[in-house]
C-alpha cells in the first residue's frame, strides 16, 4: 500500500502578513515558512500507520506544487519521515491548477491513500482534495478526523454535525483531514534531518491548464473599534451593554 | 438562467443558515437579472419546504428517492451538477459547512466551474465577477475574480442577513436515479449527541482558556451557557489537556464559528485562537492581563480574575432574566 500526502507551504501561523505591489503580492520579507498545520498532521498519521507493519504500508510520499523557493518545507517533511517527494516545478496559481497538476502525477503513479488539508492556512480554499479526487474519479472523503487500516482496508472517522460517522469506502480514495487525525505534529530528529538531505526529491514539469479565478488584491482587516472596559466588580453594566447598546442578549 | 442554492436538510428540517444561504442567493439573482432557484435533495415536507419561498427562492426542486441514506460526496456532485445544467444555472451557491466543503471542489471540476469559497458577502462586481473572501485565516481578505461561466460559491456561516420577501414559491417534485451500487460510502457507524446547542449553529458562545486553570472550575461557564441559550467552546490546550471535549475547541485548527456574541474568558488571544472566532460580531474578553492580544480583537473587556468575575456575572444574568 502507497500513500501520499499532498503538503501546502505556508506562512508562520503567527505571521503578520503585509502586501507591496499595490497590496497585489504578499510581502514575503522575513517570513518563516513551514508545513501547513492540517498537512503536518496528515504526515504524521500515514507514518504512524507505515510504522505498524501490519498494516503493510510500503512507502509514504509528499507532493507539492510550487516553485524551487518551498524546498526546505519539503525537505523537513521528508526529514519527519516521508521517505521520497515530489515536487510539481510551477507558481501554484489555484486550487484548479494545483489540483490538475498532482492529478496527473497521481494518473502516472497511483497511490492508495491521498490525504489532503481541510484546507491551507494561506488561501483558506478547502478546495485541493476535493478538485483532486474529481480529476481522477476517486470517492473524497470531507472532515475527517481519523484514518486507520483493518485487514488492508481503510476505515475513517468523518466529522457530522453533533458527532462522528464511521466510513468505509473503497481505495484508491481522497481523504481530506482536519484536527484528531493525529494528536500532535511529528518533530524531525537530527538522524531524519541527515537522512532528508540525500532521500529522492524528483522535480517535474508543470502540465498545462488554465487558473480558473485570479486574486486581484488583498485588503487588510477593518480595525475593530476600542474595547470598552468594565469595572470587574460590576459585571451587571457589561450585561446592560449587551443589552442596549450591542442589543444582543 | 438561475442562481442554483442547494439547501441541506437535517432529519428533514431546515436551519437558520439554509435561510440565510437562500437570502444571499437571492439577492445575487437579482444582481443577475435572474431568478434563485432552491435545490433539497431527500426527503422534506412541503411546509418545510415552503419556507424557502420566505426568503426569496421562486422555485423549489425537492430531489427525493427513498433509498437516500448515505452522504456521498460523489452522488450529491453528480445530483446538483445535473440539476445546475437543467437550470441553466450562473451560480451554485453552496454552505462553507462541512458538506458544502465536501461537494464544492467537486462541483467546480465537474462543471469547470471557478470557485469562491467561504465568501461573507455579495459580489463586489458582477463583470468581472469579483468576490471578497477570508485570506490568511482571518488576518486579510482578498478581492478574487472567478472567470468561469458558471461560478460556485460557498458562504461562510452567519455572515448574511436574512431578507424576508414575499413567499410565491413553486414546490418541483423530481423523483431522482439513486443506483445504490454506485454510491462508494457506507457508513458503518454514527455516534450523535443529542439535545446540545451545536457550537457552529449557535448566536451565544461561552468559551474558556488555559485561565480557567482546571476542569473542576467550568461550573459558571456552563452555567453562563446554559442561562443565554448558548454553546460552550474552548482554546487548544484546554482540549489538548481533556479539561474539555474536543468538539470544544476553536480556532484556526479546531471549528471556525461567527456567533453574535463570543465570551473568551482566561484565553490570550493568540493569532491561531483568533483566526477560529474574529468573524463573531461581538467579543467579550474576561483576562487578568491588561496586555492581553484578546483585549484588540474585543469590543468589551474586564480585567480580573475569571474565578472572581464568573459567579458576579452568572448573577448579574439571573437578575436580568428575573431567575
Ligand atoms: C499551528 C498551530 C495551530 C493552533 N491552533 C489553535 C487553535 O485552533 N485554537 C487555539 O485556541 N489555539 C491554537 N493554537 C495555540 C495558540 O498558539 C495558543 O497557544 C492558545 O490559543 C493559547 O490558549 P489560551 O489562550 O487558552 O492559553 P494562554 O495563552 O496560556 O492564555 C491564558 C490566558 O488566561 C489569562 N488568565 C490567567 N489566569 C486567569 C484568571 N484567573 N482569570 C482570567 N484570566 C486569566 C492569562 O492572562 C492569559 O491571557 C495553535 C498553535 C499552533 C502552532
Amino acid at each position: 500500500m502507497k500513500i501520499l500526502v499532498c503538503i501546502s507551504n505556508v506562512p508562520d501561523t503567527t505571521t503578520k502578513v503585509k502586501f507591496v505591489d499595490d497590496k497585489k503580492k504578499l510581502d514575503t520579507a522575513g517570513i518563516q515558512w513551514i508545513i501547513n498545520p492540517w498537512d503536518e498532521l496528515s504526515l504524521t498519521r500515514a507514518l504512524e500507520l507505515k510504522d505498524d507493519t501490519t498494516n503493510g504500508v510500503q512507502s509514504v510520499t509528499v507532493a507539492h506544487v510550487g516553485l524551487i523557493g518551498a524546498e526546505p518545507t519539503i525537505r523537513k517533511a521528508l526529514a519527519i519521515g516521508a521517505d521520497d517527494a515530489i515536487r510539481i516545478n510551477a507558481d501554484p496559481s489555484d486550487a484548479y491548477f494545483v489540483a490538475f497538476q498532482l492529478a496527473q502525477v497521481i494518473k502516472s503513479e497511483p497511490y492508495d491513500i491521498i490525504l489532503c488539508g481541510i484546507e491551507s492556512s494561506d488561501f483558506n480554499g478547502s478546495a485541493v482534495g476535493g478538485m483532486l479526487a474529481e480529476f481522477l474519479g476517486y470517492p473524497s472523503v470531507s472532515s475527517v478526523s481519523g484514518v486507520g487500516i483493518v485487514d488492508g482496508k481503510i476505515i475513517i472517522n468523518r466529522e457530522i454535525d453533533g458527532g462522528k460517522e464511521i466510513v468505509s469506502v473503497p481505495m484508491p480514495v481522497v481523504a481530506i483531514v482536519q484536527k484528531g487525525i493525529a494528536k500532535e505534529p511529528r518533530i524531525a530528529a537530527m538522524r531524519g534531518i541527515m537522512m532528508a538531505r540525500t532521500k529522492p526529491l524528483r522535480v517535474i514539469e508543470p502540465f498545462e491548464v488554465e487558473s480558473l479565478t485570479t486574486v486581484i488584491n488583498f485588503e487588510m482587516p477593518t480595525p475593530r473599534a476600542a474595547c470598552k472596559f468594565i469595572d470587574a466588580e460590576n459585571p451587571r453594566q457589561l450585561i446592560e451593554l449587551l443589552q442596549n447598546e450591542a442589543k444582543i442578549i | 438562467m438561475s442562481v442554483l442554492i442547494f439547501v441541506e436538510n437535517w432529519d428533514g428540517k431546515f436551519k437558520k443558515l439554509s435561510f440565510e444561504l437562500v437570502s444571499y442567493g437571492a439577492k445575487l439573482a437579482e444582481m443577475l437579472n435572474t431568478e434563485a432557484v432552491a435545490l433539497s435533495i431527500g426527503n422534506v415536507i412541503n411546509s418545510e419546504l415552503e419556507k424557502l419561498g420566505n426568503f426569496g427562492a421562486k422555485k423549489i426542486i425537492s430531489a427525493v428517492n427513498n433509498s437516500i441514506n448515505v452522504f456521498d460526496s460523489e452522488v450529491y456532485t453528480s445530483i446538483i451538477a445535473g440539476f445546475a445544467k437543467q437550470e441553466d444555472a450562473k451560480v451554485v451557491v453552496l454552505s462553507h459547512n462541512n458538506t458544502g466543503k465536501a461537494i464544492a471542489p467537486r462541483l467546480s471540476v465537474q462543471l469547470k466551474a471557478g470557485l469562491g469559497s467561504g465568501v461573507s458577502k455579495l459580489p463586489q462586481r458582477i463583470d468581472p465577477f469579483m468576490v471578497y473572501k477570508k485570506v490568511f485565516s482571518g488576518n486579510a481578505f482578498s478581492n478574487l475574480t472567478i472567470n468561469t461561466g458558471i461560478k460556485i460559491l460557498t458562504l461562510a456561516q452567519n455572515s448574511f442577513e436574512l431578507v424576508e420577501t414575499p413567499n410565491n414559491s413553486i414546490i418541483n417534485e423530481i423523483s431522482i436515479d439513486w443506483n445504490p451500487s454506485s454510491v462508494k460510502t457506507t457508513v458503518t457507524e454514527v455516534q450523535k449527541q443529542s439535545g446540545k446547542i451545536l457550537l457552529t449553529d449557535a448566536d451565544i458562545v461561552v468559551s474558556g482558556g488555559r485561565g480557567m486553570k482546571s476542569s473542576e472550575n467550568w461550573g459558571p461557564i456552563v452555567e453562563l451557557a446554559d442561562l443565554l441559550g448558548a454553546a460552550t467552546a474552548c482554546s487548544r490546550p484546554v482540549s489538548d489537556e481533556g479539561w474539555r471535549p474536543h468538539e470544544e475547541h476553536t480556532g484556526q485548527t479546531g471549528k471556525i464559528i461567527a456567533p453574535n456574541l463570543y465570551f473568551a474568558i482566561g484565553i490570550s488571544g493568540a493569532t491561531q485562537h483568533l483566526a477560529g472566532v474574529s468573524s463573531s460580531k461581538f467579543i467579550v474578553a474576561i483576562n487578568t492581563d491588561k496586555d492581553a492580544p484578546i483585549f484588540s480583537a474585543a469590543q468589551y473587556g474586564i480585567i480580573g480574575d475569571a474565578s472572581k468575575v464568573l459567579p458576579k456575572l452568572v448573577e448579574a444574568v439571573k437578575v436580568v432574566k428575573g431567575i
